[in-house]
C-alpha cells in the first residue's frame, strides 16, 4: 500500500512496539495495547492505514471471528491479507490487525456490532458482511432492534456492497437500506428474537425458510445464494458441496456467507472452496485436545443462539462437560440460560462447572437433566472414563481451559 | 384429583428478552413436585389473552417491543378481566411498567399503561445494571429477594399498592424500594428468571392460584440462592 505520513508511520511503529512489549511480558496477544496505543497518537490513524485497501467488515452475533478466518483464508488466494484474526473487534484491535500487515491489499477485519457505524464510516469499506443477530450479554450489549436500526442507518447513502443473511428477518432489515445487497439464505436456527416484524411490529408469519410481515410489505427477499444441507447453490445454480473440516450447520452456513463474500473480490468458489476446507479450528473452537487418554473437543457457546449451535455440533453418544462463568466479557447476568433448551442433552453423562456452576445447576435440574456438579474442570475431565468428550464453555471459561491447554489453536 | 393449574405467559414474542421463559418453568417445576397437573398457553401478540387462567406471567423487553405489547394489552382486554375475576399475576421489568398509568417510551415520552397496578414509571437518568438484594414486605412471608435488573425505569408507587421489598443493594424502584403488590399482583424489576432465584416467591403464587402447599426439597433453589446473597450483602 502507498506511504502512510510520517505522523501515522510513527504512531503505528509505536503500537506496534507496545504489542511486542505485551506478547513479550506475557501479558496478552497484543492486539489491544498496541492499537490503543496508535490510535492515541494519530487518532485518524485507522482511516490511513485502511485507504488504498480492498476492505471486508464482518459482523453478527455469533460466528464473526469464524467468518473472518474464512473470508481471509478464501482471500489468500488473491493475495496477502491483514485480518484482527484473534477475535480484537473494536478499532484498537482494527489499527492493530492492519499497522502489523501494512502491505496487505486486502484486509478483513471482525467487527463488534455496536462499533460496526464507526467503523465502516472511518474506513469506508467496499464489503460488509452481515450474518445474524441475537440476544447477547444484555447488561451490557445494546438491544438488537437499535442495533439493526443503527445498522441501516450507517449503510444508508453508501456505496458498500453489503453480503447479508436474508434468513434472519433482523438483519435483513438492517441492511436493507444498502445501496447493493447480495442476499444469502444461510439459515436461523434461534428463531425467538424474529417473531415480530422490524419494520412495523406486526407479527411475522413463518414457513420453512420463508418469512413475511401480516401486517406491512416486509418479506424475506429471493436470495443470490442458497445453502442447502451440505451444499451451496451460487447464483448461477451451480451446486457446491462444501465437504468442510469445521463442523456443524453454523458453519456450513458462515461458508455459504464466505464464498459469496470472495466473488464479491472477484473470486470464484472452486478457488475459494478449497481455501475454506483448509480451516479446521478458529482460535480454539473446535479444535480438540489430549488429557490422560480424553480426547477433548472444545465449543464455545456465549449465548442461547450459540449453544443451539455448538448442541448440533456435540454427538449424542459422547460425554460432555458444561462451564460457565459470568465475569464481565461473559456479561454478569445469567438470565440467558433459562433461554437455552437444554432437554437435548438428556441421556448424556453431563459434568457442570465453572464459576457460576449452580445457576447452571438449578436450570438443569428444572429441565430435568441429570447431572454431576464439579468444582473445577480438571476434576471434570478426570471423573470421565478416557475417550471422547465434548466441551461447551462460555467465553471467560473457554479461555481459561484453552489456557490450561497452552492457549490450543 | 383436582383440575389443572393454567398458567399463561403473555407475549413471549414481545417480552421475553432476559430468561423469561424460566418463570414458567420454575412455576410449573415447582407444581408437578406437589402433584398438581399443569397446562401453560403461550399467547403470542397477535392472539388474544385467554381470561380462564390462574396466573399469568408477563416478561421484560426492548422500549419498542414494551410500548407494542401495551398497545395490544389495552385492545385485548383479557388480562384485565382475569384480573378482574381473581387471576394472579407476576410482571417483570417491562411487563411491570406496563400494569401501572404510564411509562416512559423511547424517547422518553409518557406512554399510557393498561392501569392494574396503581404505579407511574418514567425514564431515569442512568441505567441500573447489577445484582439486587431486597427485604420482602413481612405480609408476603418469602423470604430475601435476589435477582438481577437492568433498566431505566423509575417507578412510584401510589396508595393502592404496597413495596415488594426495600432494597438492600441495587436500585428497584428508586426510592429505596423495589416492586410493588396489591391483591394477587406481584410487579418486580428483578428480571427474567426472578423466580429461579426467590422460589418463596413462586410459591406465593402458586398459594394464591391453588390454596396451601405442602413443603418441598429446595437444594439447588437454596444453594444457588446463598451464593448470589453471599456474594452482594454486605
Amino acid at each position: 500500500m502507498s506511504q502512510l505520513p510520517l505522523r501515522a508511520q510513527l504512531a503505528s511503529a509505536l503500537g506496534r512496539t507496545a504489542a511486542t512489549l505485551s506478547r513479550a511480558t506475557g501479558r496478552g496477544d497484543g492486539s489491544v495495547i498496541g492499537g490503543r496505543v496508535g490510535l492515541l497518537l494519530e487518532p485518524d490513524l485507522l482511516r490511513k492505514l485502511a485507504a488504498d485497501r480492498r476492505l471486508a467488515l464482518v459482523s453478527a452475533t455469533n460466528g464473526k471471528t469464524t467468518t473472518t478466518r474464512l473470508i481471509t483464508a478464501a482471500l489468500r488466494e488473491l493475495g496477502d491479507v491483514a485480518s484482527n484474526a484473534f477475535g480484537a473487534n473494536m478499532p484498537a484491535g482494527h489499527v492493530s490487525a492492519l499497522s502489523t500487515n501494512k502491505a496487505a491489499p486486502y484486509a478483513v477485519l471482525e467487527v463488534d456490532e455496536k462499533y460496526l457505524p464507526e467503523v465502516l464510516d472511518t474506513t469506508e469499506a467496499g464489503v460488509v458482511v452481515l450474518m445474524n443477530l441475537s440476544r447477547d450479554q444484555m447488561d451490557r450489549a445494546a438491544e438488537i432492534w437499535l442495533l439493526a436500526q443503527k445498522w441501516r442507518r450507517a449503510l444508508d447513502g453508501k456505496p458498500a456492497h453489503v453480503i447479508a443473511n436474508c434468513d434472519d428477518p433482523l438483519v435483513t432489515w438492517g441492511a436493507s437500506t444498502a445501496a447493493r445487497v447480495t442476499w444469502v439464505a444461510g439459515g436461523q436456527r434461534w428463531r425467538e428474537d424474529s417473531w415480530c416484524c422490524p419494520e412495523c411490529g406486526g407479527p411475522l408469519d413463518r414457513k420453512a425458510a420463508d418469512w413475511a410481515c401480516r401486517e406491512c410489505t416486509f418479506h424475506r427477499p429471493e436470495p443470490n445464494w442458497v445453502l442447502d444441507d451440505e451444499d451451496v447453490i451460487d447464483p448461477r445454480g451451480d451446486r457446491w458441496r462444501l465437504n468442510l473440516k469445521l463442523p456443524g450447520l453454523a458453519n456450513r452456513s458462515n461458508a455459504a456467507i464466505a464464498l459469496a463474500t470472495a466473488e464479491a473480490f472477484g473470486l470464484a468458489p472452486h478457488l475459494a472452496l478449497p481455501r475454506l476446507r483448509e480451516v479446521t479450528s478458529v482460535a480454539g473452537r473446535y479444535t480438540t485436545v489430549e488429557r490422560d487418554g480424553r480426547s477433548l473437543r472444545l465449543l464455545l457457546a456465549k449465548n442461547p443462539a450459540g449453544w443451539l449451535e455448538a448442541f448440533d455440533v456435540s454427538s449424542a453418544e459422547r460425554p460432555i462437560i458444561l462451564s460457565v462463568n459470568a465475569q464481565g466479557p461473559d456479561g454478569r447476568d445469567t438470565s440467558w440460560l433459562w433461554d437455552v433448551d437444554y432437554r437435548i442433552l438428556n441421556g448424556r453423562p453431563v459434568q457442570v462447572t465453572g464459576e457460576r456452576r449452580l445457576d447452571l445447576a438449578l436450570r438443569l435440574d428444572v429441565a430435568g437433566v441429570p447431572f454431576t456438579l464439579r468444582d473445577s474442570f480438571g476434576q471434570a475431565v478426570a471423573s470421565l472414563p478416557p475417550g471422547d468428550i465434548d466441551v461447551i464453555a462460555n467465553y471467560t471459561a473457554f479461555q481459561a481451559i484453552r489456557t490450561e491447554f497452552g492457549r490450543a489453536e | 384429583m383436582q383440575s389443572s393449574l393454567r398458567i399463561v405467559w403473555i407475549y413471549p414474542d414481545l417480552l421475553s428478552t432476559y430468561g423469561d421463559q424460566g418463570n414458567v418453568l420454575v412455576l410449573e417445576q415447582r407444581a408437578h413436585k406437589r402433584g398438581i397437573p399443569v397446562e401453560t398457553v403461550h399467547v403470542r401478540s397477535s392472539d388474544p389473552v385467554p381470561e380462564q387462567g390462574d396466573i399469568y406471567l408477563i416478561g421484560g423487553g426492548e422500549d419498542r417491543p414494551q410500548i407494542l405489547g401495551a398497545e395490544r394489552l389495552r385492545r385485548d382486554g383479557g388480562l384485565q378481566r382475569a384480573i378482574a375475576r381473581g387471576a394472579a399475576l407476576l410482571a417483570v421489568c417491562a411487563g411491570y411498567q406496563i400494569m401501572g398509568s404510564v411509562f416512559g417510551g423511547e424517547e422518553g415520552q409518557p406512554v399510557p399503561g393498561i392501569g392494574l397496578l396503581d404505579i407511574s414509571s418514567s425514564r431515569g437518568e442512568r441505567r441500573s445494571v447489577g445484582e439486587l438484594a431486597a427485604d420482602v414486605d413481612p405480609e408476603l412471608g418469602v423470604p430475601t429477594l435476589t435477582g438481577f435488573e437492568n433498566h431505566m425505569g423509575v417507578t412510584h408507587l401510589g396508595p393502592g399498592v404496597r413495596p415488594l421489598s426495600k432494597t438492600i443493594v441495587g436500585t428497584g424502584n428508586g426510592d429505596g424500594t423495589e416492586g410493588c403488590h396489591t391483591g394477587k399482583i406481584v410487579g418486580t424489576y428483578l428480571h427474567g428468571p426472578a423466580l429461579a432465584r426467590n422460589p418463596g416467591l413462586a410459591d406465593l403464587l402458586l398459594r394464591w392460584a391453588v390454596g396451601p402447599l405442602p413443603a418441598i426439597e429446595d437444594g439447588w433453589y437454596e444453594r444457588l440462592r446463598q451464593e448470589r446473597l453471599a456474594a452482594v450483602l454486605p
